[in-house]
């Protein structure tokens, strides 16, 4: 079922979130970049703002039309919001005895507004690894039962995109309750909307919508396929996981580790990185106790610790590690990529390491020495 | 049961090993934690401290646990100094066992580094409790010096059972010392067993098991035969915090027990 | 009690790289040698005229050390073969050698098998590829002991 609401008519979409106490989360611009935030209204939405992309470069910049998803590359996802930065686990009191599990405070609903397709399949590979096997965990289920999902396809790609060559972009078929098309031209501006899911269904139905028509569909669709064909970057992927497994010991990574970092910006700004580690805190009494979990990134010193020391403590293992997981080991770990091709990490790259030029560095080195 | 809380556990009673060993037996409360088998680890927390990942050594005859841990760090200091009457919290069970089961019909081959001792004692024990299920069992042992080694009575006793044979090394001898010296390598060709009908259970320091698993190989193991103890860090032991990643393996849950044919060429690639 | 010396040369595990003809050459610089426990085969630093095939039993190597007695620096256990200083100058023990159980084996002439040696080189060669494995392996067995790899680890 597709139907068009016009650009102006988003404050009633926002009307229908708010009257059903979802939270709503969405871009917006703020401090130089689009990130994600509570929006009150659909005024903070990002119109006529557009983004300059490549690799180690962002800035925002006035569009020529009034979109408000004509953007990419954020340094911020929706991981975020699912699996945020902090949460504490649990607290342990030493005098009454008392376990109190979870995050403190009401648990909001989340309507997750502006979810491009990258990211759609990154939230479904966070579901894989947090949720989908043996133990589920409760802080990411406790954000992620429920939410809405509000996808928003793309239509413009960025300078470092690649969602073409990961399957999962720029149109989206599944993994969320409503999906919008964004169209600014000679008919106006508007969103060809679909809905996928009964929760999806319900909303769209309340909206002041008009039914699709064949000059909005045929133009999003064109619009969409378009995008397919001009992506800022391609990613090789037909044997990406045996290419790596093959280049453990490639001369390549000393190469890369030349130019890296180890800064850890990739895993910060990566929609589908997940590493965290706990601390356990005490009150001056120590009669309280807490454990709090926290973003890590594998490029932390102290991220393999063992027996007095790190496993991998240069810079060319700590990358290795990073690439051959995303791009190959996440296969045997969870049956997928771990990589939707959103290019942040070449954009928020410092040094503007290239995910896709490293993987044809590898390839043509292996040929080589083949 | 929100597996990410730990469970309180009182202390009954606690052994000193070594100098740096204790034995803690852990009782079982009123709502337990499934079963632990011979290999699977437990999250121990020291309450305000920290957890970290220690497996088993044994089970207390109420159902509860025992485990044999190290003092080397905070975490592991702060349950080293735990006193009967005080509580820890327990996680678990995580990871892959040992799988003594599986070995049915076949001789057993236990090789044990320093602490690596602890995880292999449930292996022996289940072993023993059904000594006509297996064939013979050698128990190798090294360790750094004589007052360094573990369960010394226990490793007696084992050793006057029929087809048991029990053979100690250390790396430096004490004075009093009259026993084997050198390392664990060095006992594997004495040992008795048929390379071609048996399941090796290694466990110690990373580098020992290689070498070990190695010789055994040398032997006429098969490679899949030998089990590794493989350990890394860990923060949850649920596969959530990607810690304990050895290439395609998240030990937490792919191990910590592992065939040789899987972990050796994992094992030798410099920083994986 | 046992097979003679060409008997039980012939079947000695460690003998196996040599031809029959090897064999009986070495036998006939062997002779049957056994020791009761705590007996003690050789003292550092004195001549190295002989060396052992252990088929049984085990010895324990050491080195006196001042303030600290007869240190135990490694175990032994046949069968095996025990001895190598006599194969270079100064043909002396660098460490001292006890039977820690009933041991059991062969002795052989050291400075005759060394004729022979230099008298025909390719059963010199022969006899140092039986010793090199071992000293490689018991090389490498030490090192991976100085490794100390069950020494406590902290961080700094």
């Amino acid at each position: 079922m597709a139907a068009v609401l016009q650009a102006g008519e988003l404050s009633e979409l926002f009307r229908a979130l708010h009257s059903r106490d979802y939270t709503v989360v969405g871009p917006t611009v703020r401090d130089g970049a689009i990130v994600v935030a509570e929006l009150s209204t659909a005024e903070e939405l990002p119109f006529g703002w557009g983004v300059e992309t490549e690799a180690g470069t962002y800035r925002v910049r006035r569009r020529d039309d009034s979109a408000a998803f004509g953007h990419s590359a954020g340094p911020q996802s929706w991981k975020t919001v699912l699996h945020p930065p902090r949460a504490r686990l649990w607290s342990a009191d030493r005098t009454t005895g008392e376990v109190t599990t979870g995050e403190p405070g009401p648990r909001p609903r989340y309507a997750l507004l502006g979810v491009r397709p990258c990211d759609v399949r990154a939230i479904g590979i966070l579901d894989r690894v947090l949720s989908a096997g043996r133990h589920a965990d409760p802080v990411y289920a406790g954000r992620r039962d429920g939410a809405l999902v509000i996808a928003v396809e793309c239509t413009e790609p960025g300078a470092t995109c690649f969602c073409s060559s990961m399957g999962c972009g720029p149109g989206v078929e599944s993994g969320f309750d409503l999906a919008m098309t964004e169209l600014v031209d000679s008919e106006g501006h508007r969103f060809l909307v679909r809905a996928a899911t009964p929760a999806g269904r319900e909303i769209l139905e309340s909206l002041p919508t008009t039914p699709a028509d064949d000059t909005t569909a045929t133009r999003a669709a064109d619009a969409v396929a378009g995008a397919a064909r001009s992506m800022g970057r391609t990613m090789r992927t037909p044997g990406l996981p045996q290419l790596l497994s093959d280049s453990r010991e490639s001369p390549h990574w000393d190469d890369v580790a030349s130019r890296c970092l180890t800064c850890g910006n990739c895993t910060m700004v990566c929609p589908t990185c997940f590493c965290t580690s706990t601390e356990d805190v005490t009150d001056l009494t120590g009669d309280h106790a807490e454990r709090w979990r926290r973003w890590e990134s594998c490029y932390d010193l102290d991220f393999s610790y063992l027996h007095g020391g790190a496993v991998r403590t240069s810079g060319p293992s700590r990358y290795r590690q990073w690439i051959t997981h995303k791009l190959g080991t996440w296969h045997d770990q969870f049956g997928e990529s771990g990589c939707v091709g959103c290019g942040r990490c070449i954009v928020w790259c410092p040094v503007g390491i290239d995910i896709t030029q490293e993987v044809d560095a590898l390839a043509t080195l292996r040929e080589e020495t083949s | 049961m929100n597996v990410a809380v730990p469970v309180p556990y009182r202390v009954t009673h606690r052994r000193e090993d070594t100098d740096d060993t204790v034995t803690l037996t852990l009782e079982r409360p009123q709502t337990p934690l499934p079963r632990f088998a011979p290999g699977q680890f437990a999250m121990l927390t020291s309450y305000g401290v920290g957890e970290v990942p220690i497996s088993l050594a044994g089970s207390a005859p109420d159902g509860g646990l025992v485990h044999t841990l190290r003092a080397v760090g905070a975490v592991t200091r702060a349950l080293h100094a735990v006193r009967p009457g005080q509580v820890v919290g327990v996680r678990g069970p995580f990871g892959t066992g040992w799988d003594v089961p599986s070995a049915a019909g076949r001789d057993l081959v236990v090789v044990a580094g320093g602490i690596g001792l602890a995880p292999l004692r449930p292996v022996v024990l289940a072993a023993l409790a059904e000594r006509s299920r297996y064939g013979r069992v050698a128990v190798l042992v090294g360790a750094r010096t004589p007052s360094d080694l573990l369960y010394i009575d226990e490793l007696s006793t084992w050793d006057t059972i029929d087809g048991v044979r029990v053979d100690v090394t250390v790396d430096r001898p004490d004075a009093a010392w009259s026993g084997h010296v050198g390392v664990v390598t060095t006992l594997i060709d004495a040992a008795t067993f048929d390379p071609h009908k048996s399941v090796a259970f290694v466990c110690g320091p990373e580098v020992m098991m290689r070498f070990v698993a190695e010789a055994l190989v040398g032997r006429g193991m098969p490679a899949h035969d030998v089990r590794v103890s493989l350990e890394r860090n860990m923060h949850c032991g649920t596969a959530w915090c990607g810690h304990c990643q050895l290439g395609p393996l998240l030990v937490c849950r792919d191990g910590p027990v592992v065939g040789y044919d899987v972990a050796g060429p994992l094992m030798r690639v410099r920083e994986l | 009690m046992t097979a003679g010396p060409a008997d039980r040369v012939a079947v000695h595990p460690f003998l196996a790289g040599l031809t029959a003809e090897q064999r009986d050459a070495l036998a006939a610089d062997a002779a049957p040698a056994s020791f009761s426990s705590g007996q003690r085969l050789f003292a550092s630093g004195s001549a190295a005229e002989v060396f052992w095939l252990l088929e049984s039993g085990s010895a324990a190597l050491d080195l006196p050390v001042p303030g600290r007695g007869d240190v135990v620096v490694e175990t032994l256990t046949g069968a095996t073969v025990l001895g190598w200083s006599w194969l270079h100058p100064p043909y002396r023990w660098h460490f001292g050698a006890v039977a820690r159980e009933p041991c059991v084996g062969l002795v052989f002439d050291a400075s005759s098998v060394r004729g022979r040696c230099a008298a025909d080189p390719a059963f010199g060669y022969a006899v140092l590829n039986l010793f090199t494995p071992v000293i490689i392996q018991r090389l490498q067995a030490t090192r991976l002991r100085m490794l100390d790899l069950y020494a406590p680890r902290t961080a700094p």
